[in-house]
């Protein structure tokens, strides 16, 4: 059988390998997704004092040390039994919400955006954040340079560094910020949210607005029907700070509704030899492979899945966008996992709108951020909502506050097994008697940036190598050996 | 005149150095108008094959961040080794090991038990592990190797030059782009982009007299802004660490962690900041200085944080 | 005529000896020809306040199967408090041993006078018998397996 191999995967965070095996006649029998990266830091976290936790889980990812760090912090607040006053919570959300701004906006422009903008089949060469730039024109580039840079700046000044900042405590944050800060902060919202909009019509405009494009959005090979999970309110709108974990099939019936700390009871991890990150799946549906439907334990959690659950938006102008997501496509849940790049950008909007409400809040300068935790620590969850699935920090002590275990479930873990089938299912669509291009094979590659991964995050722990299992299989399918070294 | 070529690759790290780059703003395009990026991962969508297929030493300058953690990680060290004239160690992962050196404090089978046995949520019954080459139904899958102890870029290959940082700040990454784009460097195996002196020369805070009687952990107390966090009793890793980042975590009242790496002629980041904090242990009697050093928490873990891998001993007994 | 090498293990322990008090008392087990195994080496530094943690890492990390650090009597010091500075960096250097894996009695801190030769030679033999019942530690070969 020829392969075909893409390696590496370009225009995400993190490393990856698709292997395509293509039959006789040239068609495609089956394509696998495989993440080659690994670091353990589920393991080698512990022994380390849980409070450090924020900072050393930051380095999870470089692209969303944000979300690592206040789901760390969280679970430091729950370890801790210490409840922060609001100010802090406040400020917490706010940074998350400067942070989802920049990271929503450097996906689109940076990662993704090169496919649009440039074309899907453009020469290689081209499909990059400096041809587009070169496309748009120096105006618009400065514009996204700014923007993200000022999105940086607020993040910044409440955490100290613009990437990794350091600000999560048990309790609280470490600084409450100042009135100059926060007249700074308001400021930078107030242009964020003219940009998400600005951000808006433009993918109208060359995405929306262009035949091709959204016959490729709403076409079959770039859809796959699964559950979907996201966290909300308690008036059921995306929230990505805090709320409960809600899980809809996919015809959009609620399934289960959880606060973080019960993730267990819900979420299990299956293992294939041939990738070092596993399969998150739904435990009362249950593992039935790479496949989707009712029956399926697959589940996504992106932006779009994280609209698929919600029934509204909390800000206003990410609600109307959200209602014209729903009406223009004709159904909800959404299954094109193209659109997600649609509902990555009403997060946008949404992430804009909290920053300012947030910059605005009479309490956000108050000096009294901080409680300083009296109980013995010893177990704990803290959930977020990182920009590429939900996130659980779950960690175990002593009474020392020393970390005895760790469990992470993180954002494109979540989506591996999707991930894997929707690159299956574009590479199946695309591929046909032996034709490939390198412009074919960007579009494969497209059906995995739609999930905007971050493979740092989803590769945090190594299953390792020891018992091995080998299954050989004649050409036929017919299983030849099954050898197992405990 | 053909433009100068720069690359830019990434090994076991989280994608922060990628970002540090970004920071570059607008002067990105002005940069990418003076030379030719060449392969770049996170933003390029050269593959492998593509650099392959390059001449040896045709790459000017390449950036190389993350640590080497893997089978891959080392066989790209290598390969952009032999196609770049100068190979820059980006970031505190390619220069001292970062945080993912901390898994030397461990090893690839207790990870692999711990993933397999402990974490709640995994289910595997049948033991089922990932393996470098899986025989499928279709034909041959393979994922690297994973190491037992994490290295360093120049424990790998001869590496030119030096950014230190987790990530390096913005201003500092500027400055070294254009030393680069200029032509203008010091002497091979310089370190760019950081102060010489220690991280307490650019905190603001008062320091009067450094002394230690009792040992904090963060989580015990709000700082006092303006004074030293040693003199409040809270381990800073300042002195032994080197300066050039701004001491922005302490302006965020955290204590600093040693990211920006060892100082000048230090080989050893983690064994200078043992000396130092030893040294202002307020306690005379061995009684006191035990009860002091017995309250360290973590002292590998919290003096090695990012330079495990670039230490005298690199990691602990297997 | 080739006499039979010992195949037994021979601990490599450096020595950190101060001029004032412990080189000299070592040099007095010499010139009083004390029987004692030579598996120490030793270098002489000002005072044992002089020995940088760093250095006991050096050595361990380079072949070394364990370091002494002898100095003066706490009060005798000639530089009146090195040697409590001794204490305070031995203290946690030992924590941070211990976390590295390396066994507590491969690394030991001792007092010995000018005068005390017997006692050095007495240290010297009970602390290369420990380690030999140890081990070597080959620190370089944990590192790249």
């Amino acid at each position: 059988m020829r392969t075909v191999t893409i390696n590496p995967v370009t225009r995400l965070e993190g490393h990856g390998k698709i292997s395509i095996f293509l039959n006789d006649q040239g068609n495609v029998e089956n394509a696998y997704f495989q993440v080659p990266e690994l670091r353990g830091f589920e393991k080698f976290c512990e022994g380390r004092p849980v409070e450090e936790m924020p900072d050393i889980t930051s380095r999870i990812c470089g692209v969303c040390p944000e979300a690592h760090h206040i789901a760390s912090t969280k679970a430091l607040d729950a370890v801790f039994h210490v409840e922060p006053p609001p100010a802090a919570k406040k400020l917490r959300e706010l940074l998350y919400s400067a942070f989802f701004v920049a990271d929503h906006t450097t996906h689109f422009y940076v990662l993704a955006g090169p496919d649009f903008v440039m074309g899907s089949t453009a020469p290689k060469a081209e499909r990059n954040i400096l041809s587009v730039i070169s496309k748009v024109g120096l105006e618009v580039g400065g514009s996204v340079i700014k923007h993200r840079s000022d999105a940086l700046q607020a993040i910044a000044m409440i955490g100290g560094k613009r990437v990794h900042p350091s600000c999560g405590v048990p309790g609280g944050v470490s600084k409450p910020i100042t009135e100059q800060e926060r007249a700074k902060i308001e400021a930078i919202a107030e242009s964020e949210v003219e940009f998400a909009k600005f951000t808006m019509k433009l993918f109208d405009d060359i995405v929306l607005k262009n035949k091709d494009y959204v016959s490729l959005i709403t076409s079959e090979m770039y859809a796959t029907e699964t559950y979907y999970m996201g966290t909300v309110d308690d008036q059921n709108r995306v929230n990505f700070y805090d709320g409960k974990i809600r899980i809809v099939d996919p015809d959009g019936r609620e399934f289960a509704k959880y606060p973080p700390s019960d993730y267990q009871q819900h979420i299990a991890e299956h293992v294939e030899p041939w990738t070092y990150l596993k399969y998150p799946y739904l435990k009362k549906v249950g593992w039935k492979g790479l496949v989707g439907g009712r029956s399926s334990g697959v589940y996504r959690a992106t932006p779009l899945a994280r609209l698929n659950v919600a029934e509204g938006m909390a800000t206003p102008i990410a609600q109307a966008e959200y209602k014209r997501m729903y009406d223009t496509l004709g159904r909800k849940p959404i299954h094109s996992t193209l659109a997600t790049h649609w509902a990555r950008l009403v997060e946008l909007i949404y992430a804009a709108e909290r920053m300012l409400e947030l910059s605005r809040d009479p309490e956000i300068t108050t000096q009294n951020v901080r409680t300083i935790p009296k109980a013995t620590p010893d177990e704990g969850v803290g959930a977020v909502e990182a920009p590429r699935g939900t996130l659980i920090h779950h960690y175990k002590t002593d009474e020392k506050g020393f970390v005895k275990s760790v469990n992470l479930i993180v954002g494109t873990t979540n989506n591996h097994a999707a991930i894997s089938m929707s690159i299956k299912q574009a590479a199946e669509g695309l591929i046909k008697k032996g034709e490939v291009s390198d412009g074919i094979l960007n579009m494969v590659e497209m059906a995995f940036r739609a999930y905007d991964p971050c493979y740092a995050c989803a590769t945090h722990t190594l299953p390792g190598q020891m018992p091995l299992n080998v299954q050989i299989y004649k050409h036929d399918g017919t299983l030849l050996h099954n050898l197992r070294r405990p | 005149m053909p433009k100068p070529k720069m690359a830019f690759n990434w090994a076991s790290s989280c994608g922060g150095c990628e970002i540090a780059i970004f920071e570059l703003g607008t002067k990105l395009v002005d940069v990418s108008k003076k030379v030719d990026i060449v392969f770049w991962p996170a933003i390029f969508d050269y593959k492998y094959s593509d650099l392959e297929a390059m001449p040896d030493k045709s790459i000017d300058v390449t950036f190389f961040n993350g640590a080497i953690q893997n089978s891959e990680n080392e066989h790209m060290a290598r390969l952009l080794r032999e196609k770049s004239k100068l190979l820059v160690a980006f970031g505190a992962c390619a220069h001292s090991g970062g945080i993912p050196a901390l898994a030397n404090t461990t090893t690839r089978d207790q990870i692999f038990t711990s993933s397999y046995k402990d974490t709640p949520t995994t289910d595997n019954p049948e033991k089922v592990l990932p393996q470098t080459r899986v025989q499928v139904k279709e034909g041959e899958l393979t994922i690297p190797e994973f190491y037992n102890t994490v290295k360093t870029l120049d424990q790998t290959v001869d590496v030119d030059y030096y950014v230190p940082g987790c990530p390096p700040v913005g201003e500092q990454v500027s400055k070294v782009i254009d030393q680069f784009v200029a032509g203008d460097l010091p002497p091979k195996g310089s370190v760019l982009g950081a102060s010489q002196k220690s991280l307490c020369h650019e905190c603001k805070r008062t320091k009067t007299n450094r002394k230690i009687s009792k040992i904090v952990r963060t989580f015990q107390t709000i700082p006092d802004p303006e004074k030293c966090m040693l003199e409040q009793g809270i381990i800073c890793m300042g002195p032994a660490t080197r300066g050039g980042c701004g001491a922005v975590c302490l302006d965020a009242n955290m204590p600093c962690r040693g990211c920006y790496g060892p100082l000048p002629n230090v080989v050893d980041q983690g064994g200078k900041m043992l000396s130092a904090l030893a040294s202002i242990f307020d306690a005379e009697s061995e009684e006191d200085i035990q009860k002091l050093a017995d309250s360290v928490p973590d002292p590998i873990g919290t003096f090695y944080r990012f330079s495990l891998a670039r230490s005298l001993m690199r990691r602990t007994k297997q | 005529m080739v006499i039979g090498l010992s195949t037994r293990f021979e601990p490599k322990i450096v020595g950190f000896l101060c001029r004032w008090c412990a080189y000299t008392g070592a040099d007095l087990a010499g010139t009083s020809r004390i029987k004692y195994p030579p598996n120490v080496t030793p270098i002489r530094v000002n005072c044992s306040g002089r020995v940088d943690p760093t250095f006991v890492l050096k050595a361990l990390a380079s072949g070394a199967d364990g370091v002494l650090i002898a100095g003066c009597h706490p009060g005798d010091c000639h530089y009146t408090s090195g040697n409590v500075k001794t204490i305070r960096r031995f203290k946690l250097l030992q924590r941070m041993l211990n976390q590295f894996g390396v066994e507590k009695e491969r690394v030991r801190l001792e007092w010995v006078s000018a005068s005390e030769g017997e006692r050095y030679a007495r240290i010297v033999e009970s602390m290369t018998k420990e380690i030999r019942s140890l081990g070597p530690l080959e620190w370089k070969t944990k590192v790249e397996a």
